[in-house]
């Protein structure tokens, strides 16, 4: 593979409170080539968000980026500040929001949206740039382009709008896509026709996507690799095919099974015991042990191996050799 | 927005305020009644039971109420309020000449009111964590809580009598353009409306800014701000583009109610710069019960609520498009 679009090395997110330091994002490190779809999994809470928002400079303080490096097309980025990160936004790195209803100004026309995104990037009259954005809209699926430029976006429905906010989210040929859980708020229906979208736009384009989702589902129709998260850290990463057919790590193991499969019939759906811990209250040793039947004494004692650069589980006693206890 | 639907709003918004403005001067010419009683003032000392019952014939005081009511508004319908009790002068020319004055003042107070307060409104809740907005913010409380005449007399005090910066009464100079007398036009007069003008425009100002510090706090954190940042837009584009304009409706209500209420409250400062506009009019018509000049007076601040509430209603429209989208679906 060609230099990566994204590179993230030991990237740590603090949050300083009263009680202490609060790490949502602990020493993760992963890359996303060009073309690629990585789709990023875990239970919400687990840091999925964060590390996107840490990538575009968006975390609000007093969230911030403690140590740790990010790349984007072989440039460092993650000590830009002010005005030099703003030109990276929209231009480098486009991110699509969870909800269509709320991520639009409901008092602008989307062309007028369009075109002021398009003009804070590209060296574009104005009349070149409204041609650009009949073009934007009509990429990504909305029938009658030139005409619903002039639309606002409550005459949209909730998937022609995320629709929208894709051609926002591209229409400054951006390398670089991350889509925070984009599907969620949308009907099931539409949920494979904006995937198959965002999927066909980024192959074409070369785009590189961090898709960040807690629907397996998802993961399983769009993504080339898998990134699973558990509070804060990367438990596993590896081709989309491996992680979800033989999954090492027992958290990515417990995910796979809690997922509703028709094949599987009406036996009792699979839950993992207890629930992720906070983030001010994390056990000695691996945070998943309280939760792992297959934990050690050495997974109470010493912290999870650590998942640098390359592919596997952080855990001890991966799958499928470790045994359970009873 | 079909444009006849837009017609057949306004007609429907004027019949309503034509109603509203009938109740006005109802209430109002009820009101007069128990003021005091005009003849007193306007016969001397020396007056005969026959001299005051001519009177009360000539200036239509005998005539049952219902018919002194109706004669008013056949009368004001056609912009003629009848002749001052103590000026002997027709009403409608005595508030043509006064009416520049307290419009000048009110627009002047009405202008820094809403400049500042918009600006100051998004500086302090761009910078809500900043010592200068958290200064201003509580700079603002004095604003809100002073009383309009203390205000005005702390003004004098400090630029008149201690500074002798400024005059503490009057208009100044002012230049005739047809019947209209403007004070903009002379030094002495722009400097006349510099402290009556404060005075009159710092509460509304204060209200103003922090009305739109919190809705514009409160619109910074939807998620739509969250996205035109992750496209890269300017700050400013941001924050006036997108955040301002959303906070407009609530903020264009109650910036609506108070330039009405500048106009009506100007009663005060006029009174406290001895300014000659219709505010000190109507406080000396009411010592002399001077009935056709009060009756006039609120009729027209109450035609000046009605028309602006009227305009905020039309700004809505124009500011919202679902306002638009959701009339045209339910016609």
């Amino acid at each position: 593979m060609s230099e990566p679009i994204l590179s993230i090395r030991n990237l740590t997110v603090e949050i300083p409170t009263r009680q202490g330091i609060l790490r949502p994002v602990n020493g993760v490190s992963y890359d996303i080539g060009r073309g690629e779809i990585l789709g990023v999994v875990g239970e919400s809470g687990a840091g999925k968000s964060m590390a996107g928002n840490a990538v575009i400079g968006l975390l609000s303080p007093p969230a911030r980026i403690a140590e740790g490096e990010i790349h984007v097309n072989g440039a460092r980025i993650d000590q830009l500040k002010g005005d030099a990160m703003r030109r990276l936004r929209g231009k480098e790195i486009g991110m699509v929001f969870q909800d269509p209803l709320t991520s639009l100004n409901p008092l602008l026309r989307i062309g007028d949206q369009l075109t002021e995104t398009i003009l804070a990037h590209l060296p574009l009259s104005r009349s070149q740039a409204e041609e650009r954005a009949v073009q934007a809209l009509d990429e990504v699926g909305i029938p009658g382009a030139a005409e619903r430029v002039n639309s606002y976006p409550h005459e949209f429905s909730g998937g022609m709008r995320q629709r929208v906010v894709i051609a926002l989210a591209l229409c400054a040929e951006p390398s670089l896509i991350i889509a925070d859980e984009p599907t969620t708020a949308l009907d099931v229906s539409v949920q494979a026709q904006i995937i198959a979208l965002l999927k066909q736009l980024c192959r074409n384009r070369g785009t590189a996507v961090m898709l960040i989702t807690h629907d397996m589902g998802v993961i399983a129709e769009a993504a080339d690799r898998v990134a699973v998260m558990y509070a804060g850290k990367l438990v596993e990463l590896g081709p989309v095919r491996e992680v979800l057919t033989t999954p090492r790590h027992p958290y990515t193991d417990g995910l796979m099974g809690s997922t509703p499969l028709a094949s599987r019939g009406k036996d009792r759906l699979h839950q993992i015991p207890g629930a992720m811990p906070r983030l001010d209250s994390l056990p000695q040793g691996c945070a998943f042990h309280p939760r792992c039947p297959y934990a050690q004494a050495q997974c109470k004692a010493d912290p999870a191996p650590k998942l640098n650069e390359g592919e596997g589980a952080a855990c001890w006693f991966p799958l499928p050799h470790a045994t359970k206890v009873a | 927005m079909s444009f006849a639907f837009m017609l057949a709003y306004v007609i429907q918004r004027v019949i309503q305020s034509a109603l509203v403005l009938l109740v006005v001067g109802l209430v109002a010419f009820s009101m007069f009644r128990f003021v005091g009683d005009p003849v007193d003032n306007m016969l001397g000392q020396e007056r005969t039971q026959a001299d005051i019952d001519r009177l009360r014939t000539q200036l239509g005081l005998d005539q049952p109420f219902p018919v002194q009511y109706v004669k008013f508004l056949s009368g004001a319908a056609q912009g003629n309020f009848g002749v001052s009790y103590r000026q002997g002068r027709p009403v409608s020319e005595i508030l043509v000449q006064r009416a520049p004055a307290t419009l000048e003042l009110a627009a002047v107070s009405g202008f820094l009111a809403i400049t500042i307060g918009i600006g100051l409104g998004v500086f302090t809740a761009i910078r809500r964590n900043g010592f200068t907005a958290n200064a201003i913010m509580s700079l603002s409380l004095i604003g809100v809580s002073l009383p309009t005449f203390l205000i005005g007399i702390l003004l004098i005090y400090l630029f008149s009598v201690e500074l002798g910066w400024l005059p503490s009464f009057g208009r100044g100079e002012t230049v005739q353009i047809g019947w209209w007398s403007t004070g903009f036009l002379t030094e002495s007069g722009l400097k006349a409306l510099i402290l009556p003008s404060i005075t009159l425009g710092l509460y509304q100002m204060t209200l103003i800014m922090r009305l739109v510090r919190s809705e514009m706090l409160e619109v910074l954190r939807q998620d739509y701000i969250r996205f035109a940042r992750a496209r890269g837009l300017r700050d400013r584009a941001v924050n006036f583009r997108h955040a301002l304009k959303n906070t407009l409706v609530p903020v264009i209500t109650v910036t609506g109610l108070q330039l009405g209420s500048i106009i009506a409250f100007a009663i005060i400062t006029e009174t406290v710069f001895q300014w000659p506009g219709v505010g000190l009019l109507f406080i000396n018509a009411i010592q002399f019960v001077d009935i056709p000049v009060m009756a006039a007076y609120l009729m027209l601040i109450s035609v000046m609520f009605v028309g602006i509430n009227l305009i905020v209603d039309l700004l809505y429209f124009a500011i919202d498009p679902r306002l638009r989208a959701d009339r045209t679906k339910a016609h």
